[in-house]
C-alpha cells in the first residue's frame, strides 16, 4: 500500500504553532511518516529544536514513522555542526539534504532527500552503495524518469517517495530574500520571514502571481497537486507520496490523498473538496507532465 | 603562492581558438546537446570538432576541460557515459561534474583522466567537497559564488583538492545545480537539458508610452523606460512586486555582472588555484578581450606589478557590476 509522508515544515511556523500542527496530525491525520526538523534556514533552528522530543515522542506514540531532515544548504559553521550532530543520530531515521551530511553520515543508513538530486538510476545506485535506504526524487523530474527511477530504487530494495502536494521548492540561495525585500540582510533579518505562514508572494510588474519567497528558498506560486496522478505513481513503483505542509487544512488534505489512494472516494468529488481546502491557490502538475512546472495538465486517468 | 591558471569560456570552436590564443591556460565546452549547462542554440561542439579542439589547444600548450555537468534524468544516463567516453578518447584534460552517477560511472571508467567538481554540484563547504573527492578522486572543486574571501581562505586548509573560483561574467545568484526556476516558466529544465531562460522563450514588448517589458514564456520578467536598455529576461535578475514592495523590486538580485579583478591578488593569497571565465555565450570579441586583459593582470600580479584592470570594468553588461559575496557577506 502506498504510503503518505509528510515533509518537513518549510516556513518559520512559530513554536506554538507547530505544536498545535502536529499534536493534530499525530491526532487525526492518515499520514504514516512525517518528516521533521528546519531544512531552509538554521537561524530558525533554535526556535523549535527544544520541543522536538516531545514532537518525536507524540508521533510515535500515535503510530507514525519520524525522520528528521538536514539542512539543504550547508555552509556556515553552525550548518555544518548541525548537519553533524544530525548524522551522528541512531534514531529516528534521518533524511540527508546536503552532500555534508553525505559525508557525516557514511555509510550507516539513511534517507535521500530531495535537495541530493537522485535524478537517475545510476545515481541512486550509487546512494544505495553508500547506505541510502530510502530516495525522494527531484520536484522537477517528469512521469518518464519517475518510472524508470522508482523502478531502479525498488530493485535497490530502496523506498521512492514523490512530492504530491504543496508549492514545489524551486531553488535555494546563499541569500534571504525574505531579509532583502525588508531592506535587511541574513544576518540582520530579525526573522521577518514569520510574516509569511505560506510564503511571501512576488508578483509580476503587471500583476500576476509568480513566485513564492522563503526566506533563502524560492517556492512555486501553485502548489503541486497530484492527486489525479497517484494512481499513476503507484503503478510506476512510487511507494511513498509526499505532502508539504502549506497554511490550509493539511489533515483535510491528508484525508483526500489516503481516500483516493485506498479508492475509497471519486477523484472528481476529491479535487472539488481540494479546490475548496485551497481557496485561491492555482494548482500545478506540470513537472509531472514533462511541461511547464506552474501548468495544470488535464490528465486522462482523471475521468 | 597558487598558479592562478586562467580558465576561459569556449562556446564555439572559434572562441576556443580565440582563447587558447589570447593566453588561457585552459578552455572548458561541451557538446551540442543537454549533457552541458550551456546547452544554447548554434553553441557547443560536435565530437569532430571536439577532437580538432584538443588537438589545436594541446598544441598550443593549453588545457581542454569538458563540461558534463548536468543531471541526467533517469532513463537517459547514456548520452552522459558516451559523451565522456568521447571525451576520454579525444584526451581532454579533465571533465567537469555535477551528477554522483556520472563521477562515479567516470572514476571506474576513465580514472586516468581528472575529475573537476562543477559548480552545479553545490559543494559549499568542506564536508561536502571532502565527499567528493574521497568517493570519486574529485582533484578540483569550481566554488558556488556565495563565499567570502575569508572563508575560502578557511576552506582551502580543510580540502585535499584545488580551488577554483569564478572571477568574471554572470552573477549567479541562486546555488547553481538546485534551480528550476526556468523550467516552472518554460518546461525546459537547468539541470536536465542544460538551459537556462532559452531565448525561444523571450519575448520583448514594446509599450505605447514608449517603455519595453521583457519577459519569458508570457511572464514579464522585467520593464524598462523608453530611455533604458532593456536586459534579457532572466528571472532571478528579474523585478517584481511583493506586499511590502508595491513599487516593483529586484527581488533576488540586480542585473549586474560579477567582476572580481579588484579582488584577484587576495584570492591568489587565499590560495584559490584556478580563476574562470564565465561566457561561452559571448562572442569571440569579447572572449578575447577578457582573456587578454585577465591573462596580463594574472601575469602582473604574479611578478608583483600593479595591474590595471580599467579595460575589464569596460566591458561588464551595463557598466553595473559587483563583487557579490566575496566582498562582504552583508551581500547576504
Amino acid at each position: 500500500m502506498t504510503k503518505l509522508t509528510l515533509g518537513p515544515i518549510a516556513y518559520h511556523w512559530s513554536a506554538e504553532r507547530r505544536r498545535d500542527f502536529y499534536a493534530r496530525i499525530a491526532d487525526e491525520a492518515p499520514v504514516d511518516e512525517v518528516y521533521l526538523g528546519e531544512v531552509i534556514c538554521s537561524k530558525r533552528a533554535p526556535f523549535h529544536e527544544a520541543d522536538l522530543p516531545a514532537t518525536i515522542e507524540r508521533l510515535e506514540r500515535a503510530g507514525k514513522t519520524v525522520i528528521l531532515s538536514s539542512l539543504a544548504e550547508v555552509m556556515l559553521r553552525r550548518e555544518r555542526k548541525a548537519t553533524e550532530d544530525l548524522a551522528a543520530m541512531d534514531s529516528p531515521e534521518i533524511e540527508i539534504n546536503n552532500a555534508a551530511g553525505l559525508y557525516a553520515r557514511g555509510k550507516r543508513a539513511h534517507r535521500i532527500g530531495p535537495f541530493m538530486n537522485a535524478y537517475n538510476e545510476a545515481t541512486i545506485a550509487w546512494t544505495a552503495g553508500q547506505g541510502a535506504t530510502h530516495v525522494c526524487l527531484p520536484g522537477e523530474l517528469p512521469a518518464q524518469s519517475i518510472a524508470v527511477a522508482a523502478q531502479a530504487a525498488r530493485g535497490l530494495g530502496l523506498g521512492v517517495e514523490v512530492q504530491v502536494f504543496g508549492r514545489a521548492s524551486l531553488a535555494v540561495s546563499a541569500r534571504c530574500y525574505h531579509a532583502r525585500a525588508h531592506g535587511r540582510t541574513k544576518d540582520n533579518c530579525q526573522f521577518v520571514c514569520e510574516e509569511d505562514d505560506d510564503g511571501m508572494p512576488l508578483r509580476t510588474t503587471d500583476d500576476r502571481p509568480i513566485l513564492r519567497v522563503n526566506g533563502i528558498q524560492t517556492q512555486s506560486e501553485s502548489y503541486v497537486d497530484l492527486l489525479p496522478e497517484i494512481g499513476q505513481l503507484a503503478q510506476h513503483g512510487v511507494t511513498h507520496l509526499r505532502l508539504m505542509p502549506q497554511d490550509v487544512d493539511m489533515v483535510a488534505v491528508a484525508e483526500l490523498f489516503r481516500a483516493v489512494a485506498d479508492k475509497n472516494q471519486a477523484l472528481d468529488e476529491a479535487e472539488a473538496r481540494m479546490r475548496q481546502l485551497c481557496g485561491d491557490v492555482p494548482f500545478s502538475n506540470g513537472f509531472y507532465h514533462g511541461t511547464a512546472g506552474y501548468r495544470r495538465i488535464a490528465s486522462a486517468a482523471a475521468g | 603562492m597558487s598558479l592562478a591558471e586562467l580558465i576561459c569560456p569556449a562556446g564555439t570552436p572559434a572562441a576556443l581558438r580565440t582563447a587558447v590564443d589570447a593566453g588561457a591556460d585552459a578552455v572548458y565546452c561541451g557538446f551540442q546537446d543537454a549533457t552541458n549547462a550551456r546547452n544554447f542554440p548554434g553553441l557547443n561542439f560536435t565530437p569532430d570538432e571536439m577532437q580538432a579542439a584538443v588537438a589545436y589547444a594541446h598544441a598550443k600548450g593549453t588545457n581542454v576541460l569538458l563540461a558534463l555537468n548536468t543531471y541526467p534524468p533517469a532513463g537517459q544516463v547514456d548520452l552522459w557515459r558516451q559523451a565522456a567516453d568521447a571525451g576520454a578518447r579525444f584526451g581532454v584534460d579533465a571533465f567537469i561534474v555535477a551528477d554522483m552517477g556520472v563521477a562515479d560511472y567516470i572514476a571506474r571508467t576513465h580514472p586516468q583522466v581528472r575529475l573537476h567538481l562543477s559548480v552545479q554540484a553545490a559543494a559549499s563547504s568542506p564536508e561536502a567537497i571532502r565527499y567528493y573527492c574521497e568517493n570519486f578522486g574529485v582533484k578540483r572543486v569550481v566554488l558556488p559564488r556565495i563565499l567570502t574571501i575569508p572563508e575560502i581562505r578557511q576552506i582551502r586548509t580543510e580540502i585535499p583538492c584545488e580551488i577554483e573560483t569564478f572571477i568574471f561574467g554572470n552573477h549567479g545568484l541562486m546555488v547553481e545545480g538546485r534551480c528550476s526556476l526556468t523550467n516552472y516558466l518554460t518546461g525546459q529544465s537547468t539541470n536536465m537539458d542544460g538551459v537556462c531562460s532559452p531565448a525561444s522563450d523571450v519575448q520583448y514588448q514594446r509599450h505605447e508610452n514608449g517603455s519595453m517589458s521583457s519577459q519569458l514564456a508570457g511572464f514579464t520578467i522585467d520593464c524598462f523606460g523608453a530611455e533604458e536598455k532593456a536586459g534579457y529576461p532572466t528571472i532571478c535578475k528579474g523585478r517584481y512586486t511583493a506586499p511590502h514592495r508595491k513599487e516593483g523590486y529586484y527581488a533576488f538580485e540586480e542585473p549586474v555582472s560579477l567582476n572580481l579583478s579588484r579582488l584577484l591578488p587576495e584570492l591568489i593569497d587565499a590560495g584559490v588555484h584556478a580563476f574562470k571565465i564565465e561566457g561561452r555565450q559571448r562572442s569571440k570579441s569579447y572572449v578575447r578581450g577578457v582573456v587578454t586583459a585577465f591573462r596580463k593582470a594574472v601575469d602582473d600580479i604574479r611578478a608583483g606589478r600593479p595591474a590595471d584592470m580599467a579595460d575589464l570594468v569596460a566591458l561588464t553588461e551595463g557598466q553595473k557590476q559587483t563583487q557579490g559575496a566575496f566582498e562582504t557577506k552583508k551581500w547576504r
